[in-house]
């Protein structure tokens, strides 16, 4: 089996569609500094380019105008027990472009293996970018990932991240997204990770509403056990009239697992207002018990809250 | 017919405060035994106790089940046997669809789980499943559709005996009249209920009916001879020197 195909079942195994075969669809694959694939459609361009051993520059464009009817689909991944994939984006969605991207990354055999991405993203007047990742390491534990982007979104621009990794070891993460919003923009950035064992989850998400009446939500859920620790670091920053924003935080924990929550809510107009609501703890008594009125043990309905709360 | 529940000299403390001073009572099968009392008088410890819920445990007393002891059973083994308790404020469950929160009780007994059971459930409590299937059970449902819900899982597990904590709070008519029409339901299926309420109105829905005051049973008898006695007695309370606190088989 070539390495195209063992990327594409790796990703239909982590629960991504089977979509490499329809000519509507975009897409860009890459194993390591492999580009085993790459497809565009209209109004979409994507050129990929290895630049060094293990580093892949990956450009996106959505030219003006232009709403791509089906989410590209991106594959990243290291197939082998050990490697590395850096990976340095740009993507560049021009004045009232849509685009919606879904970014399946895939460490199935991981045993060392470090995933790093330095991403560039620039949303145009009035343009559209939802970007949802779903990352699936496998059982080791033995994957790092380390994620940067620059966020800006210019007026009456839109950006959605949505991050999950909910099946698996996470091993290691550590995400730094700082969003600049300008007037009429919004941004909203969700992060869903279930952690277990030793791993290890950092986030900090920070966006700054500069505009007016710019819009902000940062919102994780992380549902912890065993040894595993988290910390999430949450900044919404308000410095306009009529910039609107919500910091929420929720964290699960069991066993000897330990999160911390930051949220920083810093606003510097009378007319902004932005709100932030953090809690962590165990699971909820009265959730638990109700759902084992219904017959379900403690273990089971602790998962069924736990599913439900990352599935929010 | 034999007792389904049967609760023997049920005494519960919490920290210091004595909450249930030897509660006693039994229910049938196919029986709405009502236990009505003013708030704070133990009705919902009562309730937690009777499903095993964790720091209700009683100190003294039994409680049997179709005549098992089953005081050191976990909830979830109770409700394996056939009981099951809806709580006075149903809990919300983020990211948990209708769908799903239903389907749990059809798979803790290890029933198919079919599109036709979950829609004859929620159109049994007046719920349109059409459009809340897959709506999510949390803060976006009122207090009157959780509790519908409720009632629909609760159809879809057919337990035994169900204790129904305040099933009319909170809620409007026309919950109210479901709530009604759930109970002669689950009475005509079988079932035996244990409804627990501090409203007169909702005793003229129960077979037997038993006044609760601080943590014991003072009377038990016809439902419309205790609503007669808690309007006339406990709301508000007379206090000791007029009422008369014997005990009626």
């Amino acid at each position: 089996m070539n390495d195209y195909q063992m990327m594409v079942d790796a990703y239909k195994d982590a629960g991504g569609e089977d979509i490499f075969s329809d000519s509507d669809v975009a897409h860009v694959v890459l194993e390591r500094d492999k580009i085993l694939g790459m497809h565009a459609v209209d109004g979409l361009e994507v050129v990929a380019d290895k630049v060094e051993a293990n580093k892949v520059k990956v450009k996106v464009t959505v030219r003006e105008g232009y709403k791509i009817e089906k989410p590209v689909h991106m594959c990243f991944g290291v197939l082998p027990k050990e490697g590395k994939q850096i990976i340095d984006m740009n993507v560049e969605i021009q004045k009232n472009a849509q685009v919606e991207v879904r970014a399946d990354c895939v460490f199935p055999n991981a045993v060392k293996v470090e995933h790093i991405m330095d991403a560039v993203i620039n949303i145009g007047e009035g343009g559209s970018y939802i970007y949802k990742e779903h990352h699936f390491h496998g059982e080791s534990g033995g994957v790092e990932v380390i994620a940067k982007s620059d966020i800006n979104v210019e007026a009456h621009g839109k950006l959605v991240t949505k991050f999950d990794l909910l099946k698996g070891r996470v091993g290691k993460i550590d995400f730094d997204y700082e969003a600049e919003i300008a007037e009429h923009g919004t941004v909203e950035m969700l992060a869903r990770i279930s952690g277990q064992k030793d791993d290890l989850v950092k986030i900090r998400e920070a966006a700054h509403l500069n505009g007016e009446s710019a819009r902000g939500v940062l919102d994780s859920k992380i549902a912890l056990k065993d040894q595993a620790e988290a910390e999430i670091y949450n900044e919404l920053t308000a410095d306009a009239a009529g910039a609107m924003g919500h910091v929420d935080c929720t964290e699960i924990i069991k066993d000897q697992a330990i999160a911390r929550a930051i949220p920083i809510v810093d606003v510097r107009h009378p007319e902004a207002k932005v709100t932030h609501e953090a809690a962590i703890g165990s699971v909820d008594s009265t959730q638990l018990q109700t759902l084992m009125a219904r017959g379900l043990d403690e273990e089971e309905a602790s998962e069924v809250i736990i599913q439900g709360l990352l599935n929010d | 017919m034999s007792k389904l529940l049967e609760v023997k000299d049920l005494h519960l403390k919490i920290e210091d405060a004595e909450i249930l001073k030897g509660m006693e009572f039994s229910l049938k099968k196919g029986e709405v035994f009502a236990l009505i009392g003013p708030n704070g008088c133990g009705k919902s410890t009562l309730a937690y106790s009777l499903m095993g819920i964790n720091n209700y445990h009683p100190q003294k007393g039994e409680v049997f089940f179709k005549g098992e002891k089953i005081n050191e059973l976990a909830i979830n083994e109770r409700a394996k046997k056939g009981i099951t308790l809806a709580w006075q404020e149903p809990a919300r469950y983020q990211g948990v669809t209708v769908r799903d929160f239903l389907a749990l009780g059809l798979k803790s007994k290890g029933e198919e789980v079919t599109e036709e059971k979950l829609r004859d459930a929620l159109n049994k409590v007046a719920i349109n499943p059409n459009q809340y299937l897959n709506r999510f059970v949390d803060k976006s449902l009122s207090g009157g559709e959780r509790k519908r819900i409720e009632l629909a899982s609760l159809i879809l597990m057919h337990p035994e005996l169900i204790i129904l904590d305040e099933p009319d709070s909170g809620v409007d008519v026309v919950a109210l009249n479901n709530i009604a029409d759930m109970l002669n339901y689950f009475k005509e299926s079988g079932s035996g209920i244990l409804l627990i309420t501090h409203s007169e109105e909702m005793l003229k829905y129960a077979d037997r009916a038993a006044l609760v005051c601080e943590g014991e049973i003072i009377r038990q008898g016809n439902p419309a001879d205790i609503s007669e006695y808690f309007k006339s007695f406990c709301g508000p309370c007379v206090k000791e020197e007029e009422c008369e606190t014997e005990v009626a088989s």
